[in-house]
């Protein structure tokens, strides 16, 4: 229970940064907080206590192993997450080539 | 609890992420709070996930370091600065104690309900014959999802391409 | 970059791709898999334009290249799923702790590492080459 709500004081860390921020690269290191959080708490849900890892071995016989349905679903969340961090960050460059600052309350018009 | 320990150095790691006035020191923390993440795959058993958040929080932290150019901007305090905390710090706290409330009807840590990966488990090995239930799941009960996941890596990769687009295309008259 | 790094280079970049490969084709018997495996990959090409430069590397392997190698690995990735709906029977799982097993997972891998790797390359070259001509102007 107080692991959940590490993992939701981290989520709100990132939104802090998010929401307060005035440099764009910064409002992109907290969009990857934020990430971070979400893939940690979707992993500590499917925990078994003294599990073991979701693979079958040559010898044993393996009884009880954690929950691998939140395993397959971050793992293709995790790769997808970089995706959105290389567009953001090739907008941001974009920004600056256009309007020369990396400061929001700058930005404000539609340039052409 | 070397979980608590390794929550709580993830989160001293964002705090310094985000209050850090040089922007190549926050993307150096912020690579800090990746390590801790894939420690925590691993002590949560997740090896697959662990091999995969270190390689990604690698590239990640190349892309993000080609492109902080100059220092960050300083806090100004004009306006309605005071209000705009109090208010995202209210707003934070509100978030925090419905989450609190909402946390209590999930089942403890340690016992989760698993009705449908119950039956992954027990028949997984015999109808796909792959003895890594993570990759059998996701690439062969779920594979729609891996289908999407290249789509959007598609239009990613398109999308990088065509915003840093040098030359534009003259109209023919 | 210093003649140390570029020494070092020229003897790992080589394992590096292996180690992806290696871990991209036992997806299915140890953790790791496609996606994991195509990082690595993409990993030791964007190592060698961090040590020699972009001009060099750009002259074997250029963005066009790339592009072609993610658009082969989507199109293949499409044919391969809609041969599974018609109940195109591609592989049979025998033995469990091999290679050639568990049908169709070895294939997805493969063509998923392709995908994967040369799409992060594009996306850190674009992003190099969008920087470089920026510091010329």
């Amino acid at each position: 229970m107080s692991l959940y709500f590490l993992c939701f004081t981290l989520f709100c860390v990132g939104l802090y940064c998010v929401l307060r921020k005035r440099n764009i690269i910064k409002i992109i290191i907290g969009l990857a907080i934020i990430e971070y959080a979400v893939n940690l708490f979707l992993v500590l849900i499917g925990y078994r206590t003294h599990g073991r890892a979701p693979i079958f071995a040559e010898d044993q016989v393996i009884s009880n192993m954690v929950d691998p349905l939140p395993q397959a679903m971050v793992l293709t969340t995790i790769v997808i997450g970089l995706a959105v961090i290389a567009v953001a960050v090739s907008l941001a460059i974009r920004i600056y080539e256009k309007y020369g600052t990396f400061d929001i309350t700058k930005i404000r018009r539609l340039k052409g | 609890m070397e979980l608590h320990i390794l929550l709580l150095f993830m989160i001293i790691a964002s705090l310094v992420a985000v209050e850090a006035k040089d922007l190549i020191s926050s993307v150096i923390a912020l690579s800090a709070v990746g390590l801790g993440l894939c420690l925590s795959f691993l002590i949560l058993k997740a090896p697959n996930l662990a091999i995969t958040q270190l390689v990604v929080e690698i590239l990640c932290v190349i892309i993000l370091i080609r492109a902080t150019i100059n220092n960050d901007l300083p806090v100004v305090k004009d306006g309605r600065w005071l209000f705009n905390t109090i208010s995202t710090f209210l707003f934070i706290g509100c978030f925090l104690m419905l989450a609190y409330f909402a946390l209590k009807e999930l089942p403890l840590f340690g016992n989760p309900t698993m009705r449908v990966s119950s039956e992954y488990i027990s028949g997984g090995l015999k109808k796909t014959g792959s003895t890594n239930l993570v990759t059998a799941i996701a690439l062969n009960f779920r594979s729609l999802d891996a289908l999407t996941e290249a789509a959007i890596l598609f239009a990613a990769i398109i999308g990088v391409l065509s915003i840093t687009r040098r030359t534009g295309k003259t109209h023919e008259e | 970059m210093t003649l140390i790094v570029k020494t070092i280079t020229r003897l790992t970049v080589g394992l590096i791709l292996i180690y992806g490969i290696y871990i991209v084709l036992r997806g299915h018997i140890s953790p790791g898999g496609g996606f994991a495996g195509g990082v690595i990959i993409a990993l030791s090409f964007i190592h060698l334009i961090l040590a020699f430069g972009k001009e060099e590397v750009t002259r074997k392997i250029d963005e066009s290249r790339g592009v072609f190698f993610a658009s082969l690995g989507a199109l293949i990735f499409l044919l391969v799923a809609n041969a599974g709906f018609k109940g195109l029977r591609l592989a049979e799982h025998k033995g469990h702790f091999k290679v050639f097993a568990a049908g169709l997972i070895p294939l997805y891998d493969i063509v998923i590492s392709v995908l994967v790797g040369a799409g992060l390359y594009v996306i850190f070259l674009a992003l190099a080459l969008l920087l470089e001509k920026r510091e010329e102007k």
